[in-house]
């Protein structure tokens, strides 16, 4: 889960990393009113879950609270990379003498905790990343024992000569770690972490990820969510126990398991047209479930017909065909149905599926021929 | 022979009186996979399907012998049920829990290594060496030994590419779900170590999703010091960057991970990507 900079700020000011003094605001006016209290020179950030925020105009230097409700009019309401911004951070502007980079994440390589730092932070890091790897540090960290101040130190010194800063840094860069591991975080990066003109450290933009896996263990990370539109349609298909993503083309696919799921929208693509949707099913799926799916997929006027892909397994193939046929009783559904059922009690949904007059297949490719085929141009 | 598992090897089932322990349980007993006990902590005494119930690991393992695991607890216990499997000096172990937070499984994964078990998982539909032993969830009817081995991030989409495989005629000698999270045990490449030294493994097809980098690293595994031949298959072309696909691992972002990447990487390394999993027996046929 993804959670935005103001409240990223909240969790490393718990940590005792530095953050400067700011409020978010969701008008003009709040933004003025902040500003009126903060005094200074100030940034007006949009709080957006997107990257390159400062790249599309969502992040505006401003001096005097009218400037600040100036900015945040025409940032509240803009669109960034397809999100609305619904939310400002008014925040103290540093005077910032030097940026750096400093962030942790699981790396599945080495199945271990990675802390990486660069005296080259900033908007541009993951160019420096790319054209010169060597200027990122990385350190891997033994998850048993954790980050030890010494290692902390020597990561610290590729940032900086002076010892004041290595000792600061070093600090900051052990209560992320600590900050990481108590959140569950996925990923907890400072970019960038600034030395300000009068010798001091602050963050200047923080990010946090939560594994989801664990957020059942954090219900005060969880009440920050903030769902987009399309994010809420797929929050309320998994309480139904579907995994269910939007997509644009025209063929709506209802497949057991996330893998198989991802294949079959591939397979469409490779023939010629686009899925409407992602949506696994699960495994043990009972009829309901797949009375739920259909309803999701008939309130998308843009699907114009429906691939069913089962390999059954622990999914029973007649509970796949009985649910079929339940939503076609109760559902008022006049979208052409493609189905392909194959594995666990395959010949009992064959029977239950001869008595109606959808359209069953013998393989996944001529499923997603067909479902093509009917669909149109 | 086979990898990892095969008729000698003497499973114990963690959480089996549980809905899925029990109903598995009696799958894999029909498949013929020896199963010697079974463990929920309260439960120790009774039996499912005529298997003895312990209430610890450390007891199942003592009075029954048992050298692998099967793991159906739910994520909030898997944890110390891991552990737990591993203090009792249980050698492999299989985890078909999922959900289970990530950073425990670094935690988890870092203490088997120290103590020599292996992991397959979790989120993994489990192993089977067709004919020999089944530990998971994998519906048997649809393998059939042979001498192809299977690695896959997948659970239906490895039955679909077996079906193929045991519709040409071709069979499979060992085939297993290595998982779908992020921080999984076994990966590609320590499978493949296992496959090169199989004797029945005449061929390798590896089915790999978007997300990590695990398919990029065994190209270049393969390339270097594989000599059976490989064939692969990418699923995750149409999926949209950075967004979950249900799968915690199925996350392409940052540039890397993205299925197109993965396809690249196989093909410079010169192992053939099928363009859906009908093509993988001829490619298998033709290499």
């Amino acid at each position: 889960m993804k959670i935005h900079e103001y409240q990223a700020n909240e969790i490393f000011k718990s940590f005792g990393i530095p953050v400067p003094d700011g409020k978010v605001a969701t008008t003009p006016e709040q933004a003025e009113k902040i500003a009126n209290e903060l005094d200074g020179p100030l940034v007006v950030k949009a709080q957006v879950h997107a990257g390159g925020r400062g790249k599309a105009g969502g992040v505006k230097l401003v001096k005097t609270p009218e400037e600040a409700k100036d900015a945040a009019s025409k940032i509240l309401s803009m669109d960034i990379k397809g999100l609305i911004v619904n939310k400002v951070l008014v925040t103290k502007a540093l005077d910032i003498k030097d940026e750096a980079y400093i962030g942790f994440i699981v790396d599945r390589r080495s199945k271990k905790p990675l802390v990486m730092v660069s005296a080259s932070g900033g908007i541009d890091i993951e160019e420096v990343a790319r054209e010169t790897p060597e200027k990122i540090h990385r350190f891997i960290i033994d998850p048993l024992y954790g980050l030890f101040p010494h290692q902390a130190s020597e990561l610290a010194f590729k940032l900086y000569d002076d010892i004041k800063l290595v000792r600061k840094a070093a600090d900051i860069i052990l209560k992320l770690y600590k900050a990481f591991i108590a959140v569950d975080a996925s990923l907890a990066e400072i970019n960038p972490f600034v030395v300000t003109s009068d010798g001091e450290t602050w963050t200047s933009d923080a990010k946090i990820n939560i594994d989801d896996n664990a957020l059942a263990r954090h219900h005060d990370i969880e009440k920050m969510r903030d769902s987009t539109e399309a994010e809420k349609k797929e929050l309320d298909a998994k309480s139904k126990g579907l995994s269910y993503i939007k997509l644009n083309g025209k063929i709506g696919c209802v497949v057991n398991g996330a893998g198989l799921a991802m294949a079959t929208m591939d397979l469409i693509k490779k023939y010629g047209s686009e899925p409407a949707n992602f949506l696994d099913i699960g495994g043990s799926s009972s009829p309901l479930k797949v009375v739920n799916a259909l309803n999701i997929l008939i309130s998308d006027k843009n699907v114009k017909s429906i691939f069913f892909n089962i390999f059954g397994g622990i999914t029973r193939c007649d509970d796949v065909a009985n649910g079929i046929v339940e939503a076609l009783s109760k559902l008022n559904i006049d979208l052409p149905i493609v189905i392909r059922l194959t594995g666990t009690n395959e010949e009992k949904a064959k029977e239950i599926l001869s008595r109606t007059d959808l359209i069953t297949v013998s393989s996944m490719a001529e499923g997603a021929r067909k479902s093509i085929e009917i669909a149109g141009k | 022979m086979s990898i990892l598992i095969d008729e000698s090897t003497k499973v114990l089932v963690q959480g089996i009186t549980g809905r899925d322990g029990s109903f598995h349980t009696k799958k894999m007993l029909e498949y013929g996979t020896q199963i010697v006990s079974g463990v929920t902590p309260g439960k120790g005494g009774h039996k499912i399907e005529g298997v003895p119930v312990f209430d610890t690991v450390k007891e199942a393992v003592e009075k029954t012998g048992a050298d692998t695991s099967i793991l159906f607890v739910p994520a909030k216990f898997a944890v110390d049920a891991l552990y737990e499997a591993c203090d009792a000096g249980i050698k492999l172990i299989i985890a078909i829990s999922e959900g289970i937070p990530v950073l425990d499984m670094v935690r988890i994964v870092a203490f088997l290594n120290d103590r020599g078990t292996s992991l397959i998982g979790p989120n993994s539909p489990g192993i089977i060496s067709p004919g020999k032993s089944k530990v998971g969830i994998l519906p048997g009817q649809i393998f059939k030994q042979g001498s192809i081995g299977v690695i896959s991030r997948s659970g239906t989409l490895t039955y679909e590419v077996v079906h193929h495989i045991t519709n040409a005629g071709l069979g499979e000698s060992t085939c297993m779900g290595i998982g779908g999270d992020p921080i999984i045990g076994l990966k590609f490449i320590d499978c493949l170590e296992l496959f090169k030294k199989d004797k029945e493994t005449e061929g390798v097809v590896l089915v790999g999703e978007i997300g990590g980098t695990d398919e990029e690293e065994s190209a270049a595994y393969i390339k270097e010091r594989f000599t059976k031949p490989v064939v692969a298959f990418i699923a995750g072309l149409t999926a949209p960057p950075g967004k979950r696909m249900g799968h915690a691992g199925a996350i392409a972002s940052r540039g890397t991970g993205t299925a197109a990447e993965k396809i690249r990487a196989f093909e410079s390394a010169g192992i053939p990507v099928a363009g859906e999993p009908e093509d993988i027996v001829k490619l298998l046929k033709s290499v």
